[in-house]
């Protein structure tokens, strides 16, 4: 199971002011909770810094790496951006994301490819949206051997399914849901990742939403998470539902956590 | 006129079946078509809005009064004199070319004709010459842009610029995740709403300014 750490995130305000005022030591303390908590990778994003975003970026990578030895996530709807990040990042980075539509493929894959990058692949292309399963089933069958052509391994591959507000359409949850038992049947070596928050929009008391949210996408195959590792329910309830999904040999990660006082009922 | 009142309580609770009723029993009362749709339909909106604003409603409550709403809007509007009812006003809305967000401008517009303007949807992908042409045809008084990528803003700008030959004509809204009021002022748009129902309270300003 695979925990990527979403704080560092200019929509966050605390976040943004860090990056404004360039407070180093807010954002490696933040990247260091992080990975004390259990991010196997730490997400940067500073789509807000308009204008000065590529040079925000290198000063985001650099300064997170400083202080922890995990890969980050490099997070941006700019090219440039990811560009830059990439360029100054030490290890193989994850690139959030690519997609299928048309610009945005050009842009990115010489990226995934130069720097041998892990991709979260988006299941949306210049169509729009996905409206169903067979929307994101259709985008991922561009995607997936895309990439595989494109030379880049099955196993560096996360497919997102592109979850939708649940306070929009009751049937978005579930629509989501189906979709990743099938991406996985279809792509059983394609690993499938998403975040957990834009299920909750709208809705009262989101992070309910978002831990249940993570425990179904789990039992249906998903086996990576964009997630807040600092919410400590939602990290014993994946810690918990890995072991129960089989996933964890004789329960050790379960029990080294609960032993090291990081997970509690 | 307490069938109005139980009116709205239904629209507020998301009844649907029950606002088609009560505007029936309304109209054989013989209340005036436009009284039931601005004291009855719209005020109920209106209070679902402020109660949204405050976080006292959530987006599947705004949805269903909506959704009510229309059912009402259905049984009184073939009634109305073509000009009957006052014109609050048209909006022109869609989310600017590279972006394929909806979600937020779709509530946008549910608030918007909830409050008794008359919305045309662009859909998503807008390029700005399909919003020049809208505002050429539909002769609106808004605009309103959307965008959600911190990739697209930019393009919010060019929109902007696009419609320069308009704006004695024309207030332009903007709003969308990454967007902030200062981004808006930068850009030169008239105004910035933060969600949905300040967009109308922002709407109402901007007509009355």
């Amino acid at each position: 199971m695979l925990v990527v750490g979403e704080l560092i995130n200019s929509s966050r305000k605390a976040v943004a002011q860090a990056i404004a005022g360039r407070n180093k030591e807010y954002i490696q303390e933040l990247a260091r909770k992080q990975v004390e908590a259990g991010a196997h990778i730490i997400d940067v994003n500073c789509g807000t810094s308009i204008g000065e975003e590529d040079k925000v970026m290198t000063w985001l990578v650099t300064s997170v790496q400083e202080v922890v030895d995990v890969p980050l996530c490099i997070d941006s709807p700019s090219a440039e951006a990811l560009a830059a990040g990439l360029a100054v990042h030490k290890g193989q980075a994850m690139i959030n994301s690519i997609t299928a539509e048309k610009e945005r493929w050009q842009e990115v894959l010489p990226l995934v490819q130069k720097y041998k990058a892990k991709v979260i692949a988006l299941c949306m292309d210049d169509g729009g949206m996905p409206e169903s399963v067979e929307d994101r089933l259709r985008v991922a069958g561009k995607l997936v051997p895309g990439l595989l052509e494109a030379g880049i391994p099955e196993d560096d591959i996360y497919l997102d399914p592109l979850i939708k507000p649940l306070g929009v359409n009751s049937r978005y949850g579930v629509e989501a849901l189906e979709a990743v038992a099938a991406l996985k049947e279809k792509y059983p070596k394609v690993h499938t990742i998403c975040g957990l928050s834009n299920v909750s929009f709208g809705l009262p008391e989101r992070r309910l939403l978002n831990r249940a949210f993570m425990v179904m996408c789990l039992t249906r195959g998903m086996d990576a998470f964009i997630l807040d590792p600092l919410d400590t329910l939602l990290i014993g309830l994946l810690k918990a539902a890995t072991a129960l999904a089989g996933q964890d040999e004789y329960c050790l990660e379960y029990i080294a956590a609960a032993r090291a006082g990081k997970i509690k009922a | 006129m307490a069938v109005l009142e139980e009116l709205k309580e239904a629209l507020m609770a998301g009844n649907a079946n029950k606002v088609r009723e009560l505007t029936q029993k309304a109209l054989d009362e013989g209340i005036a078509p436009t009284t039931i749709i601005n004291e009855g339909l719209i005020a109920a909106m209106n209070i679902i809005g402020v109660k949204f604003k405050n976080n006292e409603v959530y987006v599947p409550e705004v949805l269903v009064a909506a959704r009510a709403m229309h059912a009402g809007m259905d049984v009184v509007k073939p009634l109305l004199a073509g000009d009957a009812l006052e014109d609050k006003g048209t909006l022109v809305i869609g989310t600017v070319k590279g972006d394929l967000h909806d979600i937020g401008k779709n509530l946008v517009i549910m608030m918007m004709e909830g409050a008794g303007f008359k919305v045309v949807d662009l859909g998503i992908d807008v390029p700005v010459e399909k919003f020049i042409q809208a505002v050429e045809e539909h002769k609106p008084q808004l605009v309103g842009i959307s965008a959600l990528l911190t990739s697209t803003m930019m393009q919010m700008k060019k929109t902007v610029e696009g419609l320069a030959a308009y704006r004695d004509k024309i207030k332009i809204m903007v709003g969308g995740a990454p967007v902030t009021q200062k981004f808006a002022d930068e850009i030169g748009a008239d105004g910035y709403a933060p969600d949905a129902a300040s967009a109308v309270d922002l709407a109402r300003q901007l007509l009355a300014s």
